[in-house]
């Protein structure tokens, strides 16, 4: 299956994602995490639909533990959508499809 | 209008694949919504499962789940994962609505939405969610290595994550209401010798503390009344579980707590065709493996309704629907 999503880093996060001039939805999630693989598809749908109004960036938190931290994240998944560098939305666990599409409805 | 299917079945924890399963080798075709998010049920939220038998050694909840939807698949079962939005049952035809817009229609309905978990119905814990207040302790234990948290509850599951905090967690707080655990007594034998889990008998959260994340929470004791703040990074609540009937609540019977009411032994509702089991009905035991066992009792209620559908329409007598007749 083609990939519609990036995948952002503890090094890449600045320059793909507080500097996007798009707004990027990124994805903190990690192998262990049985709702992350569950959301994870839904997640390339939305990408693979939306690709013209937002980026959608995957971020394992086990290897990358400085983004998390500093995103405050204690809880995967959360999908935080940053808007011109700032954390704008902040959704935590699993939605459907549908849900999400609600929650980001002022992004798409 | 899609096929008018002999079985369709919603939810899949161990209930409903056990009814897909039967179903699918009775060639009853059944055709399974597994959910978008929530597919394999509770167990995949879980880590090791020592008390299912045939597993002598043990099984991952999610490798257990994926054992099921394999079986099931071998013979034949339909999985969608996707969401059931709405239902109407009362008919003959059951009718099933999802996520997707479409609708699917049956003569047999097996209910197996299983349960979600009770939150405690606090203010501050809504808004510290994801910010320290956890209901899943295997994905996000990790978030709290070397810090000092608390688990509310004294069941089953909540004395399970707080041996599992453990692993990462310098200390792990049970606050329990009563003074004595609900826990099986294996469970709690292995949290009272770990030495990193306490105990905070008597006492209930009131209010989880801190602005952006947690930095507390104040307990009252059940006895006195006295509050007291305990320190705490970090907060899983694990205080049981509410039956998912909303779907169906209106057309389905359900008791004062949501639980589906089946008739006697059975997996019957109060709608013809239609069947229920697993933590949906259970009250009392919430296994895996009860949770199974009346999701098999499910799948031949089901089979029996059809057959005696099948012997009052002589036509269709003892002939079951050709396995590509999609429409």
């Amino acid at each position: 299956m083609s990939q519609s999503t990036i995948t952002v880093t503890d090094d890449t996060f600045d320059s793909d994602v507080i500097k996007s001039t798009k707004p990027v939805l990124v994805d903190y999630w990690a192998e262990w995490c049985g709702p992350c693989r569950m959301v994870a598809p839904i997640l390339e749908e939305i990408a693979t639909e939306h690709a013209d109004k937002l980026t959608i960036a995957k971020l394992n938190v086990d290897e990358n533990p400085k983004a998390a931290a500093m995103a405050g994240v204690t809880s995967i998944p959360t999908l935080a959508v940053y808007q011109g560098g700032e954390v704008v939305k902040m959704i935590i666990g699993a939605k459907p499809k549908q849900s999400l599409l609600s929650d980001l409805a002022e992004f798409l | 209008m899609s096929e008018v299917r002999d079985v369709i079945i919603i939810g899949s924890g161990p209930a409903g694949f056990t009814a897909a399963i039967y179903t699918a080798r009775a060639s009853l075709r059944p055709l399974m919504f597994e959910g978008s998010v929530t597919a394999g049920g509770a167990l995949m939220n879980t880590t090791e499962v020592e008390n299912y038998p045939g597993f002598q050694d043990g099984i991952m909840g999610p490798a257990l789940m994926e054992q099921m939807r394999g079986q099931a698949l071998r013979f034949g079962a339909e999985i969608i994962s996707d969401d059931v939005v709405s239902v109407d049952l009362t008919g003959e035809i059951k009718q099933v609505t999802v996520g997707s817009g479409a609708t699917h229609s049956a003569k047999t309905v097996i209910l197996a939405m299983g349960s979600r978990y009770r939150e405690l119905g606090l203010d501050s814990e809504k808004r510290l969610s994801g910010r320290g207040v956890s209901w899943c302790a295997t994905c996000d234990g990790f978030f709290f290595k070397g810090q000092n948290i608390a688990v509310v509850g004294g069941g089953d599951s909540a004395i399970e994550e707080a041996t599992f905090l453990t692993k990462f967690a310098d200390s792990v707080t049970v606050i329990h209401r009563r003074d004595e655990l609900r826990a099986s007594k294996i469970m709690a034998d292995r949290a009272f010798a770990n030495e990193k889990i306490s105990f905070a008998w008597n006492s209930e959260v009131v209010e989880v503390k801190g602005d952006d994340k947690v930095s507390g929470v104040r307990l009252r004791d059940t006895t006195t009344g006295a509050e007291r703040d305990l320190d705490v990074t970090g907060l899983f609540v694990a205080i049981g579980h509410d039956p998912r009937s909303e779907l169906v609540k209106g057309q389905v019977d359900v008791d004062d707590e949501g639980y589906v009411l089946v008739q006697d032994r059975s997996t019957l509702t109060n709608l013809p065709g239609v069947f229920a089991c697993g933590d949906l009905v259970d009250h009392t035991y919430r296994q895996a493996v009860t949770a199974a066992g009346t999701g098999c009792a499910a799948a031949l209620d089901a089979e029996r309704h059809l057959a005696s559908l099948a012997d009052a329409e002589p036509d269709a007598a003892g002939q079951r629907p050709l396995a590509d007749a999609t429409a």
